[in-house]
């Protein structure tokens, strides 16, 4: 029993960070219909920004996580700027591999300045945030990532109901020609899409860090993990990331847990092939009705 | 035989068939005698045998390039999975001359075979899905197919991979890199001309006519699902016919290679050749292979040249870095391709000094 409710825990908390992750692939995807590559890459360089500030300019701990998420911002806006502003109305296959290229790029660039060895933020949670329910103790950091994550959701949850920008994204992500003869500025709200997915991305890659340890391979890796989570939950939903994002975390511990280790990192992709084959748009996905 | 043309002036073309040659004029086809000629006859004997090992790479890769340009190129359905279909190849050829005492001969068409039912099983998918959703689909049939031959341990021997050993053709030994050279150039040319001349009939034709409207294609007559699954047949078969080749080259093959970025690579020789280009796949080959091995003697010379030795560790990583760089320079700035570059050289040349 100890051991179940041990697995509950690690997936929900799991599943919490994918759902994160999972929720700026969503949104870049959602109002641009871009399929990014390089999410990965865009957790890891959060998360890299963060330990240099944290780490080796010891800024103090807020500041530097302030600081931290208006750098990814500005980086998602450069990046679409850059590269993704030419690629409109391009062939599927072109704008891919633009974002592979891309996510080769960041790779390389951080393996040169980081290298491939695991770092650590300095302990930085309190203490106090540590939880005993009956007999399980919740490490603080799982808490912290809870926290982080209800917030987030209720926040962009939030962004898109009520704020102006919010509507905007949605009106874009709904009809883009109409969107634009009503006056809408959608070059901006692709812009604004891309340097929000890096801010949420910089944000899960914190929270992977303080987990996980820092690590440039295992950070990318998580952006080919979210492929699973959004086809589950929906391409163009972000109620369907999170539930899609925790529905993906308890499947892999539970596989770990109970079947075995290795069948733990292939569970999801098989998972997302019988999805696809029984319900291509996902759990929440929106149907485009179009018979061939 | 009629009168011999050298040089277009002008579309004069009055009939299908002319339409539809090979070669439009005999300059393209004496040129290419000579260049094949050049190929089998001179190049392997002038070159060193580290010039012919990346001959051999090339040579090997731009296979699994050429049909995986017929996939993405021609039907239009993108596939992230080549790695693992070119992985399946290797594995297919190693244990079919190990296990079941197949020659290697026998071993090339039928690891493509193999690889050829494995590619229509993944993309089964394509009955359904389109764009990213196939391509998803198909990233998903990578991760598992690396799985199954990381976990199969029976068939695959595990992480520890095969030992194929030296093979031979018809009592001639593959051992060196020459005898090498000759079976994978001749592969190479009999594939071309056969993707060639495909891409001429019916079959062609309605490949094309899917990646350009999927549903007028439908309207037209052309059974989809047939054609989407014949190109993902087709196109497997090449990977895995190059896969048989790596296979028998390499000598051992383990898991490790075929992963994810081997798929990326395989799109990235494709889009910088140039996208439903028959040439293009193989100049992408080149571009690539021959970046690759740039890239990693400038690392081996930074890290023997005295001065500059400890910083060994920390160059390599830009070669991943510059690779990223190049796929995103093409795409932005040729998204045509090298094939596209080479056609605009050789019609100013061909229109000099009229050349607008």
């Amino acid at each position: 029993m100890e051991f179940f409710l041990h697995l509950l825990l690690n997936g929900l908390s799991l599943g919490f960070l994918y759902a994160l992750s999972a929720l700026g692939f969503v949104m870049i995807y959602k109002s641009s219909s871009v399929l990014n590559f390089a999410h990965g890459e865009l957790l890891a360089i959060g998360a890299f920004l963060f330990l240099l500030l944290s780490t080796w300019a010891k800024l103090p701990i807020p500041l530097a996580f302030v600081l931290t998420l208006a750098g990814s911002f500005i980086l998602g806006f450069i990046v679409e700027r850059l590269f993704l502003r030419r690629m409109i109305g391009e062939d599927l296959i072109q704008v891919i591999m633009l974002t592979v290229g891309l996510a080769a790029m960041f790779k390389g660039l951080m393996l040169f300045i980081f290298g491939g060895d695991i770092h650590q933020y300095p302990k930085f949670l309190p203490e106090s945030l540590n939880l005993h329910i009956g007999i399980i103790q919740v490490p603080s950091v799982y808490v912290a990532t809870f926290i982080i994550g209800i917030l987030f959701l209720v926040v962009f949850g939030l962004f898109f109901k009520y704020s102006t920008q919010g509507i905007y994204m949605r009106s874009v992500a709904d009809n883009q020609p109409a969107a634009l003869s009503l006056g809408v500025h959608v070059q901006r709200v692709f812009a604004l899409s891309w340097a929000i997915a890096a801010l949420v991305a910089a944000m899960s890659g914190i929270v992977l860090g303080v987990l996980n340890g820092i690590n440039v391979h295992e950070l990318s890796a998580i952006g080919l993990k979210v492929f699973p989570v959004v086809i589950l939950g929906g391409l163009d939903s972000i109620a369907g990331a999170i539930v899609g994002g925790v529905i993906i975390g308890m499947l892999e511990t539970f596989t770990g847990g109970y079947l075995s280790t290795s069948l733990r990192e292939i569970i999801p992709y098989i998972v997302l092939v019988v999805i696809l084959m029984v319900k291509p748009y996902g759990l929440f996905g929106i149907k485009e009705i179009e018979r061939v | 035989m009629g009168r011999r043309r050298f040089s277009e002036c002008g579309n004069l073309k009055q009939s299908y068939e002319e339409e539809l040659t090979l070669f439009g004029t005999d300059f393209g086809r004496y040129w290419s005698v000579v260049g094949l000629a050049m190929l089998l006859g001179l190049v392997p004997l002038a070159s060193s045998p580290y010039v012919l090992y990346i001959l051999n790479t090339i040579g090997i890769y731009a296979i699994a390039a050429l049909g995986l340009n017929l996939l993405i190129g021609f039907t239009g359905q993108i596939s992230l999975g080549h790695g693992a279909f070119f992985g399946v190849g290797a594995y297919a050829a190693a244990v079919l001359t190990t296990k079941v005492g197949c020659p290697y001969w026998a071993a090339l068409p039928l690891a493509g075979l193999v690889t050829a039912t494995v590619g229509m099983v993944f993309g089964v998918p394509s009955v359904r899905l389109k764009h990213l959703y196939l391509t998803i689909a198909t990233l998903a049939g990578q991760f598992i197919i690396e799985y199954i031959l990381v976990q199969w341990d029976g068939l695959t021997g595990g992480a520890e991979g095969i030992l194929v050993g030296s093979s031979s053709i018809f009592g001639i030994s593959l051992g060196s890199d020459r005898a090498f050279y000759y079976l994978i150039f001749i592969s190479l040319i009999l594939l071309t001309w056969i993707l060639s001349n495909l891409m001429r009939t019916r079959f062609g034709r309605a490949f094309v006519a899917i990646r350009d409207n999927d549903r007028a294609a439908e309207g037209m007559g052309i059974a989809l699902f047939k054609f989407k699954l014949l190109s993902f047949g087709i196109s497997s078969f090449y990977a895995g016919y190059a896969g048989a080749l790596f296979a028998g080259y390499m000598l051992t093959i383990t898991p490790e290679p075929f992963n994810m970025w081997l798929s990326i690579e395989f799109i990235a020789m494709i889009i910088i050749g140039g996208l439903g280009n028959i040439s293009g796949a193989v100049f992408g080959t080149v571009f690539i292979v021959l970046l690759g091995e740039t890239l990693s003697t400038i690392t081996e010379f930074i890290m023997n040249y005295g001065p500059t030795s400890g910083f060994s560790i920390t160059i390599a990583p830009l070669r991943e870095f510059i690779f990223g760089l190049s796929i995103v320079l093409f795409i932005m700035f040729e998204p045509k391709g090298l094939a596209e570059v080479w056609r605009i050289v050789r019609s100013n040349f061909r229109l000099w000094p009229f050349s607008y």
